[in-house]
């Protein structure tokens, strides 16, 4: 310290005031101009050494608060690196620029001063200039190290400190203000970045409720400018009216209510969001108090919630489904009349349906030795099944036969297996279910079908032997049908040639008889007339016979044509009685006709028709001892059919006889004695004469009461081709 | 009323009682009677005699009376002359066969002699007006 003094005091005894002064005011100039410390700093510097002649300098500022230090502040003639070396801690006071700092006044510091050396200004002593505080009281500002020493500098050094100190430590200050302003800004934007940068909306409001400080996700919902629609505006209306809504609830509830939900609407697209309102009252000493709300969207969060429920419920039907279906699984299998079993791989069976368990478990209670062992030869011979399809390689379905036996019972069960893997994913057999039918009926059915195919065969052969018969009676029934038809041809033939041959010596008969009773002969006496009459008659019976057989004879062989044509009814019935007048007179029965004069005309054929009526005629006067006769004709206009019928008050017929009197050859008394002559064909003729004309004859009668014998008839003659 | 010869009926058949009947009534009753017992006769008197009518059995051994007739019939010598067929058959045919033949009557036998006279009578009383001549 000494040292230094008497160094600044030698430099003070050389100046030159005039040029001193024109010097100070070039270096207040600059540090006025300067606008930080470093380049203070740096002008100073540079004016000690235009000024003074100072090679190296360094400029140290003083940095007060907690650990006080002394900064390099700027150099000169010496490098930034080994400026650095120049940091001080204040606290070390021994530190010879410590002392220097605190020293009244300029000092000279020795080459190897104290206990640091200070050699980096040079091998020299060093004038170490304490910089004057902005306020007097202050710790200086810093301190000026120059080297070498120059009488200049000793002149200038006193001034220098207080000229440069307030000015540095101005411009320290200054800067400091600066930095933090700076720092206080960019925690700010940092601050603002990690608000904006959460998604949930985060809000300062005052004590109001109105907002201060609200982050982008927030001002989206809260707030709104004019550019935007009328939509978007009123739902950010309704979100502040909401949020402020919130807000009072809370203040009402307490801030230590679990939850505060609030509804919200997303003025973008309108949807419904729900949020979690967290609020935290925060106190700033100086602001009023303030109360900051984190809103957590929570809308996601309700969703996942119904769909995990959701989840939940279809978790709990498909469980209830499996279950369900597991159920009807297990009904299914039970219904199954045959027995099914799966086996797992190692042959052990894992399920059985009913009628399974009939086969392979045994009711303890009713444990007969015969049951234990047929359940015990069961499980053997399906054991032994089963493990071979497990060994048999590929082929995922077997089918065999298996002999069991029924426990109950004991009866012999052929069974047929049909046994199919299941295997999984990976190609592992997992188990084996197996389905066995019992084939006893199948069996029993294939027996009776062989059985039946034999009888079928011999009944086949039956049925071509009697369909071989069949056709051999067939062909002797042809044969004798044709030796029939020409029989019944040649007896056709035999009786026209017969008739013929009869007539011959039958018409010379009755010519002869004709003759003689006729006189041709000269004049016979009574006796011999009685006689040739009775000849006569016999022959003209015999010849009506002859006729008879004729007539059945055409009509039976088809030759006996029918002549159509139109005629009254009542024409007819008058020659019918003219011809028969003879027979009436002899009779001496009453006939009457009831004929229906307005008859239409009948169209039929006229001379059978003839035959008919005098048949029936002829007969009821043979047949009636006594009484009446009578003929009727009538017409039923609605079946456009004539009736003709002849009634009378004979003998009548017996019901038995009323069919046989229409038979060829056939009277009601057939016996060798009988009464009446007749061939007893009339009847029998004129049944088919009346069905070749269409129409029919009946009879009705009673024995002792008379008969009538009724013919029916188309009034007009359908076919008349025949 | 001129007096002429007596008609005369030429009678053709095989079965002599039958031609002696009628030939015995037929003159009888006034007429005089040819005899023929078949068909090649029967057309030899018949070209010689020129009946006034003949009577035909259709029956005839060896040359039958439907082809005597229609050889008559087809002769320009005896085609006037009536011809009565006279057949023991009935069936249908036979004298749809006889009127082919040409025959101018068909009677069925029997036939009483009277039927006959009637008949010879009718059927020249049809054909050539000889009234008073064949009375008896």
């Amino acid at each position: 310290m000494p040292a230094a003094r008497t160094a600044a005091g030698r430099a003070g005894g050389r100046r030159q005031p005039g040029a001193s002064a024109v010097g100070r005011l070039e270096l207040l100039e600059a540090l006025l101009v300067a606008t930080d410390p470093v380049q203070c700093a740096q002008r100073a510097l540079g004016w000690v050494q235009r000024r003074a002649g100072v090679r190296r300098g360094l400029c140290l500022a003083a940095q007060a608060g907690e650990g006080p230090r002394l900064i390099p502040v700027a150099s000169l003639g010496v490098s930034a690196h080994r400026a650095a070396r120049f940091s001080v801690d204040l606290e070390v006071r021994d530190h010879p620029l410590t002392r220097a700092l605190l020293a009244a006044g300029p000092m000279l510091i020795p080459p190897n001063g104290g206990a640091t050396p200070v050699t980096l200004l040079g091998r020299t002593e060093v004038q170490a200039i304490p910089l004057a505080p902005l306020r007097s009281g202050d710790l200086p500002a810093g301190l000026l190290l120059l080297a070498p020493l120059t009488p200049a500098l000793a002149g200038e050094a006193r001034w220098l400190g207080r000229v440069l100190g307030p000015r540095l430590a101005a411009l320290i200050a200054t800067r400091r203000l600066e930095e933090s302003g700076e720092r206080l800004q960019r925690e700010r934007a940092l601050l603002s970045g990690i608000i904006n940068a959460v998604t949930d909306p985060i809000l300062l409001t005052d004590g109001e409720g109105r907002i201060i400080i609200a982050n982008t996700r927030a001002e989206t919902l809260m707030a709104t400018d004019e550019e935007q629609s009328e939509g978007r505006r009123r739902a950010v209306a309704l979100n502040n009216m909401l949020f402020s809504a919130a807000l009072t609830r809370r203040a009402i509830e307490g801030a230590e209510a679990p939850r505060h939900e609030v509804p919200l609407v997303d003025p973008v697209d309108g949807s419904d969001l729900l949020f979690e309102l967290l609020s935290t009252t925060s106190s700033d000493a100086r602001e009023t108090t303030g109360i900051v709300s984190i809103l957590r969207n929570v809308t996601d969060l309700q969703r996942a919630t119904a769909e995990l429920e959701d989840n939940y419920r279809k978790l709990r039907q498909t469980e209830a489904d499996a279950r369900a279906e597991r159920d009807r699984l297990d009904l299914v299998i039970d219904s199954v009349a045959d027995p099914i079993l799966v086996t797992d791989p190692g042959g052990n069976i894992v399920m059985m349906n009913a009628p399974a368990e009939h086969l392979f478990t045994v009711a303890p209670e009713a444990a007969s030795d015969e049951a234990q062992r047929g359940v015990q030869a069961n499980d053997a011979h399906f054991s032994s099944f089963v493990s071979n399809l497990f060994f048999e390689g590929d082929s995922r379905r077997r089918s065999g036969s298996i002999s069991l036996v029924d426990p109950s019972s004991g009866a012999a069960l052929p069974m047929e297996a049909i046994s199919g893997k299941i295997v999984s994913e990976h190609g592992e057999v997992t188990a084996l279910v197996t389905i066995l039918h019992d084939r006893t009926e199948e069996l029993e059915r294939a027996r009776l079908y062989e059985e039946l195919k034999t009888v079928s065969a011999g009944l086949e052969v039956k049925v071509r032997q009697a369909t071989a018969e069949l056709v051999r009676q067939n062909e002797l029934l042809r044969r004798s049908h044709i030796a029939l038809e020409q029989a019944s041809s040649l007896k056709s033939q035999f009786l026209a040639n017969m008739s013929h041959e009869f007539r011959t010596p039958l018409n010379a008969i009755l010519g002869y008889t004709s003759m003689l009773l006729k006189g041709v002969s000269g004049e016979l006496s009574p006796h011999q007339r009685r006689n040739l009459e009775r000849i006569d008659s016999n022959s003209q019976h015999l010849l009506s016979i002859i006729n008879d057989i004729l007539d059945i004879t055409r009509i039976e062989a088809g030759k006996m044509p029918l002549s159509v044509s139109e005629f009254p009814l009542p024409d007819l019935i008058g020659e019918v009685l003219a011809e028969v007048e003879p027979l009436i007179a002899r009779s001496q029965l009453a006939l009457t006709t009831k004929v229906d004069e307005a008859l239409a005309p009948l169209r039929s054929d006229r001379q059978k028709l003839k035959q008919i009526v005098i048949n029936l005629l002829t007969n009821a006067l043979k047949f009636t001892p006594q009484g009446w006769v009578t003929v009727t004709a009538s017409c039923d206009p609605v079946l456009d059919r004539i009736a003709i019928s002849v009634a009378d008050s004979g003998i009548g017929i017996s019901p038995k006889d009323q069919d046989v009197i229409f038979e060829d050859f056939r009277q009601a008394d057939d016996s060798p004695t009988r009464q009446y002559t007749g061939a007893g064909l009339g009847l029998a003729i004129c049944r088919r004469l009346a069905s070749m004309l269409g129409g029919d004859l009946t009879v009705r009668s009673a024995l002792g009461e008379g008969s009538t014998f009724t013919l029916v008839l188309p009034r007009v003659q359908k076919d008349e081709t025949r | 009323m001129t007096v002429s010869a007596p008609t005369l009926v030429l009678l053709v058949d095989d079965y002599p009682d039958n031609r002696d009947i009628y030939v015995q009534f037929l003159t009888y009753s006034g007429l005089r009677v040819e005899e023929a017992e078949n068909g090649h006769q029967a057309l030899d008197k018949a070209f010689t005699l020129k009946p006034d009518v003949i009577v035909m059995d259709l029956s005839l051994p060896g040359l039958d009376g439907w082809e005597a007739t229609r050889r008559l019939k087809g002769d320009p010598r005896t085609c006037a002359i009536p011809v009565i067929a006279l057949t023991g058959h009935a069936l249908a045919g036979h004298s749809k066969g006889a009127f082919d033949a040409g025959c101018d009557a068909f009677i069925t036998k029997p036939c009483l002699p009277e039927r006959l006279l009637d008949e010879i009578r009718a059927i020249l009383a049809a054909g050539r007006p000889r009234s008073g001549d064949t009375t008896p």
